[in-house]
């Protein structure tokens, strides 16, 4: 089939052009083909917020995006992330193995750019979609406590 | 996956007639990924406008189609006039999700019976005239009502369980022109074409879903029980809108969601609470009603009494919106 797309990304600020046909993923494309392998691969049907990443400034899953609808958009995946989070993840012990974190911090920059939570619980409620096996929800959510609203929380 | 072509849509027109759309992708790029959909040609409606709220001249609004759920959830007409709605939304899905969904395709979202993705399984949704695998098998999450012998499915959104309540009404767009439904009569129950989940006709496209103007803004409150705090679809959830004068309800509007196969509502059992004084019996009362010939199976029986309970909890919650959690979670 003759459907091979052309089209071009904005990623961390950096211009990329791909041809792909239209069934690979965001996430894919990030990683197959982009070698962008900071944005993790969990469970790949929408279900455990890994690969989570930031399209025009909105966090999404990058599994169920389709990268050819995405032509022109700007994406900023881990690799492209510099932030206060970053640093509370490792004084708060946010996590233990690791993979999960990229998609944490990625849904985490977009929770504070939206600016709905308002409280603990709703921090809890509003990091949800990202799943951690290993159990660190909890030392997740005082990281973000501890950077939101200039850290008045910590 | 298979291999399709993808095509954007400049506009309606350009859209309308064709198949198979794609808007958000939520449920459709998963269903594709089992194979459980399959299309030579996705149409992308990305382009073709209609993703904003207007105002119309009856005091109601018109949700855009294609305004995403988290958009709609936050925007300030929602969260002031009609935050039933709001609290739906938010109760579904996670962030990431309500981020990429659009409204219409929160309407035309498959159920999430095991069964129904498990291409293994016989299921007269997915293949008709195959059986129901859900019957016999693991039903914990099926439903109580509206059943029929082809399919115990239920009807997955969140957000459509305070549109039911709202008496939303949807705007179609097919080649034949524009035409409206009525909510209730938007999704269908099971009977012996459970391959149909709703009454929209190949080609046809929603392009907004209108609110009256009662927006039920002072006493409403949606409470979604389900296995999990967060990011779980309702076991039980229950949407409940009231009009009071004092402590005496004009009008009430009660819908259930997770125990049908559309958003469930009886006229009855609000009909009941007219005229009566916001108490706990009454509500009780409105509960039996509502649950009248419900019946479960194997592993889900607990769905009648938990229904009932959710009603009462959520009528007296509608009294004090003040005490709603975030994710729709029962008050403390």
């Amino acid at each position: 089939m003759s459907n091979i797309k052309n089209i071009s990304l904005n990623i961390n600020g950096q211009l990329h052009t791909l041809e792909i046909k239209p069934y690979v993923s965001l996430l894919d494309a990030l990683r197959e083909y982009l070698d962008l392998t900071g944005t993790k691969k969990g469970c790949d049907h929408g279900q455990c917020g890994a690969c989570t990443v930031l399209v025009n400034g909105k966090r999404v899953l990058s599994c169920l995006t389709l990268a050819v609808m995405k032509d022109g958009a700007e994406v900023t995946t881990i690799e492209g992330i510099d932030h206060p989070l970053q640093d509370a993840f490792i004084e708060h012990d946010a996590f233990q193995c690791g993979y999960c974190t990229p998609g944490q911090i990625c849904s985490a920059v977009g929770l504070l750019q939206e600016g709905k939570a308002h409280t603990r619980a709703e921090v809890a409620e509003l990091m949800s979609g990202n799943l951690c096996r290993c159990g660190a929800s909890m030392e997740i959510i005082d990281a973000v406590m501890a950077v939101k609203d200039g850290g008045i929380h910590a | 996956m298979r291999d399709f072509n993808l095509i954007q849509a400049g506009g309606i027109a350009d859209a309308v007639g064709k198949s198979t759309f794609i808007a958000g992708g939520t449920n459709l790029v998963d269903l594709l990924k089992y194979n459980l959909a399959s299309a030579d040609t996705l149409i992308d409606i990305n382009e073709i406008g209609h993703n904003d709220i207007q105002q119309l001249p009856n005091g109601g609004v018109l949700l855009g189609a294609m305004m995403t759920n988290a958009s709609t959830a936050y925007h300030p007409i929602i969260e002031e006039r009609y935050p039933l709605l709001n609290k739906a939304i938010l109760a579904g899905a996670s962030a990431q999700i309500r981020n990429m969904a659009t409204n219409g395709g929160n309407l035309l979202q498959r159920t999430r019976c095991y069964y129904f993705y498990d291409a293994a399984s016989p299921c007269n949704k997915r293949v008709p005239g195959s059986g129901c695998s859900a019957i016999p098998g693991y039903n914990r999450i099926m439903a109580i009502l509206g059943h029929s012998e082809h399919c115990i499915a239920v009807f997955p959104s969140d957000m459509c369980v305070a549109l039911a309540a709202l008496n939303a009404i949807v705007h179609i767009s097919g080649i034949d022109g524009d035409r409206i439904l009525a909510f209730a009569d938007f999704h269908r129950l099971p009977g012996n074409t459970p391959h149909l989940d709703n009454n929209l006709q190949p080609g046809e496209l929603i392009t907004g879903i209108e609110l009256p103007a009662e927006g039920f803004s002072q006493n409403y409150s949606y409470l979604k029980l389900r296995d999990r705090n967060s990011y779980a679809f309702a076991l039980v959830s229950v949407a409940t809108a009231l009009d009071l004068d004092g402590d005496v309800i004009k009008d009430a509007r009660i819908a259930l969601g997770g125990v049908a196969h559309k958003p469930w509502r009886v006229p009855a059992a609000e009909d009941y609470l007219k005229n009566k004084p916001a108490v706990r019996e009454h509500f009780e009362q409105a509960a039996d009603i509502i649950l009248q010939g419900a019946t479960g199976f194997e592993h889900n029986s607990f769905k009648i009494e938990l229904a009932k309970r959710a009603i009462v909890r959520n009528c007296l919650m509608a009294l004090d919106p003040s005490c709603q959690l975030p994710g729709a979670q029962p008050s403390s």
